[in-house]
């Protein structure tokens, strides 16, 4: 090798579009919008740290790092990191995002069956019943209960829309699930019976508050091998703010035996617990510990209430740093675990790290209308469960299939190229907006950026990709179970 | 690649891609783009797929959709007519009432792009002063006249 610069193509160059990071002492690029991740070597770090203070030529590149770095080396790593896109010449045009539509006939994956809107608890914040529900739950068009054969056709439209899909999942949401068992029970012999006719496999699982779970319905669970998540918020004195009867009486010493037997007699799925978190119980690490260590849950998932700024409960912005505090806390715990091989209950970050392994580059905020839909009591079918029953968000109905100009109409202003606010974010290819429901209730329209969380979602995505990286360098084998 | 290390499954579909374009040599074409539903992306398509599925069925996919500058169809200039052959000389029928009547804003879109070069009179041999009378086309393109056989 040679330290004189050969006779190289001079070209003026500049830096593209990433994110860096740093983890476990390597520095790394998170690339946007493709989401590849790749580790720098001394070399590759030294170009970049040259190029961040301006473009410059090939040829003054060389010149520069000539004292600490071959000229052969230099240029083939700057060769390797114009080929992944992370420099570029420097009059490039900068990469339009691309409006590319989902192909027709993309299958649905996922739906959620609203089997009820009743509920039998009056939590202060619930989106279906609280101040910022968007359907009339109480006296509008919807029945309070899904009918048997509104079931069955829901099994039918999901059995047709999965298309080439194996397998489908089917998830029952409320209200209160529980309080229309017995269709719940008639839809899952019907969906097995079904699918198995088509040579498919549909998955269940439901969400519950537990104030129902008798010794009869968890034992149908548990052979069911229907998954179970159970909305609760926390320790008795957070549990009983806000997550109350209809009489305003709190509901931790009622659903704490439920969810126990539970715990000890489904074994057949790994039980979730799902926390709604809201200024007045920001204790999350708390939180956490109660329902993983003495409760007993394998997964607890966090997420800051969906609502109004000027709600009593609605988390400040000092809120939202100290939350994002204590889930780094949570994430580092995570980090240690894995390192081990261990498990640890914290999914906000297990589901982050998941789609960073896959390089999940999204169009959309999630999958809702395209490849999850949800279904309202008299099968109406909307962009999900949230939006079950609001007409402006209904896409279809399960016996006369999906309006495909409607679901066209949203696949377009939902886009994440029409959303303009979010093209010079580089943690667009996770967030791509976030929540249309968070979205519609905070702005008056689904297809609106998220702009209140940008900055959280950025801290967070930022730290989970730390906790990535840490995790590829001293244990990358445990990264091979996000493989599939 | 020698010096960068790709992490994640979509880095390594990335350097595969890239190898693979290597392989074929440069100038083989532009970049892919990844599937619809992960369309955020602009990731290149990595050559597993292509192996995978086959050329055949990438084909298939290809032809199924149409191409971005198709959306809205070919560009016509305003006043273009497609049924005549010799353009602003004659029309088909040998007279001028067919002839293509573009208007000043897209007269030079017709020198440049017009598929049929006799749209315009032939300046070389027939009509050679046909602009001399227009010296600014914004201004003065009510001077071009037709050109008659």
């Amino acid at each position: 090798m040679s330290a004189v610069a050969p006779a190289v193509e001079d070209r003026r160059v500049a830096l593209r579009e990433f994110h860096p990071f740093e983890a476990h002492g390597a520095r790394f690029l998170y690339m946007v919008p493709s989401a590849g991740i790749f580790r720098l070597d001394d070399a590759g770090g030294a170009i970049l740290d040259a190029l961040g203070s301006g473009p410059r030529s090939t040829r003054s590149l060389v010149r520069e790092l000539a004292g600490r770095f071959d000229s052969e080396r230099v240029l083939e790593t700057l060769d390797e990191l114009t080929q992944i896109r992370a420099v570029g010449d420097v009059d490039a045009p900068k990469e339009q995002v691309p409006r590319d539509l989902p192909p027709p006939g993309f299958p649905l994956t996922t739906m959620v069956l609203n089997v009820t809107n009743k509920c039998n608890l009056a939590c202060t914040y619930c989106y279906e019943y609280g101040e910022d529900k968007i359907v009339d739950t109480r006296y509008g068009k919807q029945p309070k209960f899904m009918s048997e054969e509104t079931a069955e056709q829901s099994v039918e439209f999901l059995l047709a829309e999965s298309r080439g899909q194996e397998v489908a999942h089917l998830t029952f949401f409320g209200g209160e699930t529980l309080l229309n068992f017995p269709v719940l029970q008639k839809a899952v012999a019907y969906a097995r019976r079904r699918a198995a006719e088509e040579g498919k496999r549909i998955e269940f699982s439901l969400t519950t508050n537990a104030t129902l779970l008798k010794p009869e319905v968890i034992e149908w669970l548990a052979d069911n091998h229907i998954g179970v998540t159970v909305s609760i918020d926390g320790p008795k004195e957070v549990q009983d703010g806000l997550r109350v009867f209809h009489n305003g009486r709190g509901t931790y010493d009622v659903v704490l035996p439920k969810i126990k037997e539970l715990l000890r007699v489904h074994r057949t799925r790994p039980i979730g617990a799902r926390v709604t978190l809201t200024q007045r119980n920001m204790d999350v690490l708390g939180i956490f510990r109660h329902l993983t260590e003495e409760i007993g849950f394998w997964e607890v998932g966090l997420a800051p209430v969906t609502t109004q700024d000027q709600r009593a409960y609605a988390i400040t912005s000092e809120g939202k740093d100290d939350m994002l505090r204590q889930f780094e806390i949570l994430a580092e715990e995570w980090l240690e675990r894995a390192v081990r091989n261990e498990h640890h209950g914290f999914s906000n970050v297990k589901d982050t790290v998941e789609e960073i392994h896959k390089g999940v580059s999204k169009a959309y905020g999630c999958g809702a209308g395209l490849g999850l839909m949800g279904v309202a009591t008299d099968g109406d079918v909307a962009l999900c469960h949230r939006f079950a029953g609001s007409e402006e968000h209904t896409i279809g109905s399960v016996t006369e299939g999906v309006d495909r100009e409607k679901q066209g109409r949203f696949l377009v202003d939902h886009h994440i190229a029409a959303k303009t606010d979010c093209h010079t974010c580089w943690a667009r290819p996770i967030c791509s907006g976030g929540c249309y429901h968070e979205a519609h209730v905070r702005y008056g329209t689904s297809s609106h950026a998220n702009l209140h969380y940008c900055t959280w979602v950025r801290s967070w995505t930022h730290t989970c990709l730390e906790i990535y990286g840490a995790l590829a360098e001293r244990n990358p084998g445990f990264l091979t179970r996000f493989d599939a | 690649m020698k010096h960068i290390k790709a992490v994640n499954q979509k880095a390594d579909r990335i350097e595969a891609y890239v190898a693979h374009e290597a392989g074929f040599g440069v100038g083989h074409g532009a970049p892919g783009r990844g599937s619809a539903a992960n369309g955020g992306g602009g990731e290149p398509t990595p050559p597993a797929a292509l192996g995978a599925a086959g050329h055949d069925d990438l084909d298939v996919v290809g032809l199924e959709s149409r191409p971005p500058h198709e959306a809205q169809g070919p560009h016509f200039p305003l006043g273009c007519s497609l049924v005549f052959s010799p353009g602003w000389e004659a029309d088909s029928q040998g007279g001028t009432a067919g002839l293509c009547q573009p208007v000043e804003r897209d007269l030079f879109d017709c020198h440049l792009a017009c598929f049929w070069p006799a749209h315009v009179p032939d300046q070389l041999n027939h009509a050679q002063d046909w602009t001399g009378k227009c010296a600014s086309a914004q201004k003065d393109w009510r001077k071009l006249d037709l050109v008659f056989p």
